[in-house]
């Protein structure tokens, strides 16, 4: 195949429009106002960018001078003003395997490798509320994340890792505060000022509800958790994001790109509502929230996607809770590749597939992205495969160009209608959890989640029918071995690390904490002092989960 | 060899272990109760005894399980070794996940001679339920 490269637009009537810049370019308003001031802060990473024919590169193109730029309210060409051209993404690869030292090594493997922040996979029994020696944690321990049940399993686990520089993203839900308490403990201990964390606590038990299925507590205390994650944070971990609301697992059960915005932003709906009835300031906390989102296939709808959002939850920061501070309206997000569009046949062409969703994202201006292992329909990715996901990322950054220009796919016609289109539809199911009541009440009575299954049904019919025809999967029956597994000795050696742990612990002080932490759960107060004072005098995970779940109840899937 | 029932097929679906993927299992539930099956589904987290509990007092034929999380072994095992127990081998026990190949052989000889991996058709597992559980009524939805 051969490609027609076009010098710049040769044709003269198009070089006159009446702006203040040479067509297509910015204007000079926004380089004056808003692209200078940022570029002093963040400078580009070169000088000048330029094609490989010497072509100069804008940072923005446009043929609207009156429209916002990046950078500017409601964010609909990307949040920061410089794009990729002053900082990349942050490539942060999920990982967590069998036990906290075993997981260590792969993150020192990934950060010798590139990566730029650690992303954590916890295993079930972890994100649920179980220690590793629980009955209910029988057969899932390291088996889809790490096991950390407590304060010395988070020190094995970020070994050498300096927490003041590298930023830490945490996969966990209904154990959240936990976790958090965990981290900052750790921080502690190492002599660190915990203010000084960067980093994530995925904290979006909505979703959990809704899609992903690790709520441990009933919804209303779940939702309390983490509101005090939110308010504990932006009292003091001023460089910490509390929360990132997440459309990701949405997609994956099977639901369209509209619904997983419009889902995904009805939940942080619900949040800054349930903020607002803490009373809290929602510049402090909408400053601080975050979104993740999947990368699925259709590539056009996917960058549209992305698009709709950052425009639509800015509009619904400022009309919906008047909320006049732009950056608190602002959505930024990570991305995943869509792990339900791999294929276990001919694994090796997902590297592909991985490699067109992250474009997507990319053109979609997230913020960081993981890119999904090609071995991942057949097992938790193998080291190499790994190695090559994050290879992917960074090829994509410093060899194909794209991060020169911002929203590179603004301002064309087919862009700009099916990010439209993705808004209206989006905002017209929003409107709808709105009538029955919102978001909470339209998970409680099952709209969600029959929404997304018949998408799903709808997607797996298309695929029955072989109306949509995934390549390799009908010419190939054959599915490899699985590259890697999880040694099932591991269980029972983190059994008896865990009773040693218990036997030398100060029962009395054991006693007390969870005392403390069973009163502050009655009384409403904020949990995160007691579960920080209480993970310091060695109480587990599944020690200060079960102490809720007296208090709370628990969660109990009706099907 | 059981009897070889008439009428509706009855079915139990379950969610064993701490896995909360559960896209593949409601679509599965969909697809067989269109084919016009009887079926049942515990939700998440439930447990072996509780799996079989229910499969007893719903008299069904068929046990279908689904795991995503690495715990099918532990889980499908421990399914088979309760029903064996209480003298119910006669129920029909069928898998779903992700399920490396070679796990496959000491599932299969728990009895579970049909797994299925994400992304099988839907017929095919309706299909392959019929065939067992109604020899004589031929397939097709």
């Amino acid at each position: 195949m051969t490609v027609d490269h076009h010098p710049s637009d040769p044709d003269p009537d198009n070089q006159v429009t009446g702006s203040d810049a040479p067509h297509g370019h910015a204007s000079k308003r926004w380089l004056r106002e808003v692209h200078a001031p940022a570029v002093a802060r963040y400078p580009e990473r070169l000088e000048a960018f330029e094609t490989s024919s010497g072509i100069p590169l804008e940072p923005l193109y446009t043929d609207d001078d009156a429209e916002p730029g990046p950078g500017e309210f409601p964010y609909l060409r990307g949040l920061h003003p410089s794009m990729y051209r002053s900082r990349t993404w942050t490539m942060r690869q999920y990982a967590g395997y069998s036990s906290p030292a075993e997981t260590n090594e792969r993150f020192r493997f990934l950060l010798e490798k590139g990566q730029t922040g650690l992303s954590v996979a916890f295993d079930l029994p972890t994100q649920i509320g179980y220690d590793s020696d629980s009955p209910e944690a029988i057969g899932e321990v390291g088996r889809v994340g790490v096991p950390i049940s407590t304060l010395d399993d988070l020190d094995t686990l970020l070994d050498q890792i300096p927490l003041d520089r590298v930023s830490i993203s945490m996969t966990i839900n209904s154990t959240a505060p936990i976790l958090l308490a965990f981290l900052i403990a750790l921080a502690k201990r190492r002599g660190l000022d915990p203010a000084v964390l960067r980093g994530t606590v995925q904290n979006d038990i909505l979703k959990e509800f809704i899609a992903r299925g690790t709520q441990r507590f009933p919804v209303a205390p779940s939702v309390r958790l983490a509101v005090d994650v939110i308010e504990y944070a932006a009292e003091k971990l001023p460089s910490f994001y509390p929360i990132s609301i997440s459309g990701y697992h949405i997609r994956e059960a099977g639901s369209t790109a509209v619904e997983e915005v419009a889902f995904t932003l009805a939940d942080g709906i619900a949040y800054l509502e349930a903020c607002r009835a803490r009373g809290l300031d929602l510049v402090q906390v909408g400053r601080r929230l975050s979104f993740f989102f999947n990368a699925h296939n259709h590539f056009f709808e996917e960058v549209a996607k992305f698009r709709a959002a950052r425009r639509m939850w800015a509009n619904i920061c400022r009309t919906r809770f008047g909320i006049m501070d732009d950056t608190a309206c602002q959505c930024r997000f990570h991305t995943q590749t869509g792990g339900s569009t791999l294929t276990a046949q001919e694994p090796d062409n997902n590297v592909v597939r991985v490699t067109v969703q992250a474009l997507a994202a990319i053109m979609g201006g997230t913020q960081s992205l993981h890119t999904n292992s090609a071995d991942e329909a057949l097992s938790l990715p193998s080291q190499s495969a790994a190695q090559v996901a994050l290879r992917t990322q960074q090829i994509l950054s410093r060899e194909s160009g794209v991060t020169e220009v911002a929203d590179p796919l603004g301002g064309s016609p087919y862009i700009e209608a099916l990010t439209d289109e993705v808004e209206s539809r989006a905002t017209a199911l929003i409107a709808e959890i709105d009538e029955r009541g919102g978001t909470v009440a339209a998970i409680a009575s099952g709209f969600i989640r029959r929404r997304i299954e018949a998408s799903s049904y709808k997607a797996q019919v298309a695929i029955d029918s072989g109306e949509a025809k995934p390549v390799g999967v009908s010419e190939s029956t054959e599915i490899p071995e699985a590259p890697f597994s999880v040694d099932p000795a591991g269980e029972g050696l983190r059994r008896k690390k865990l009773e040693k742990f218990r036997a030398a612990r100060d029962i009395g002080k054991v006693t007390h904490a969870r005392a403390e932490i069973a009163r502050v759960a009655a009384s409403g107060e904020n949990v995160l002092p007691a579960l920080i004072a209480a993970v310091e005098q060695n109480v587990t995970l599944g020690e200060i989960a079960e102490t809720f779940a007296a208090e709370f109840g628990e969660y109990r899937d009706d099907a | 060899m059981p009897e070889v029932r008439t009428g509706p097929i009855r079915v139990l679906l379950a969610k064993p272990g701490l896995d909360g993927h559960d896209r593949g299992i409601r679509l599965v539930l969909r697809a067989l109760r269109d084919a016009g099956m009887e079926v049942i589904y515990t939700g998440l987290r439930a447990t072996p005894n509780a799996i079989v509990s229910a499969a007893l007092a719903e008299d069904v034929e068929a046990i279908g399980l689904s795991s995503l999380s690495g715990a099918h072994q532990q889980h499908f095992t421990r399914v088979s070794e309760l029903l064996a127990k209480e003298g119910a081998e006669d129920v029909l026990l069928f898998g779903g996940g992700i399920i490396p190949k070679k796990d496959v052989e000491e599932l299969r000889a728990a009895g579970f001679s049909m797994l299925y991996p994400p992304g099988t058709p839907l017929e095919t597992i309706v299909n392959e339920l019929r065939a067992r559980l109604r020899p004589g009524e031929g397939s097709g939805v």
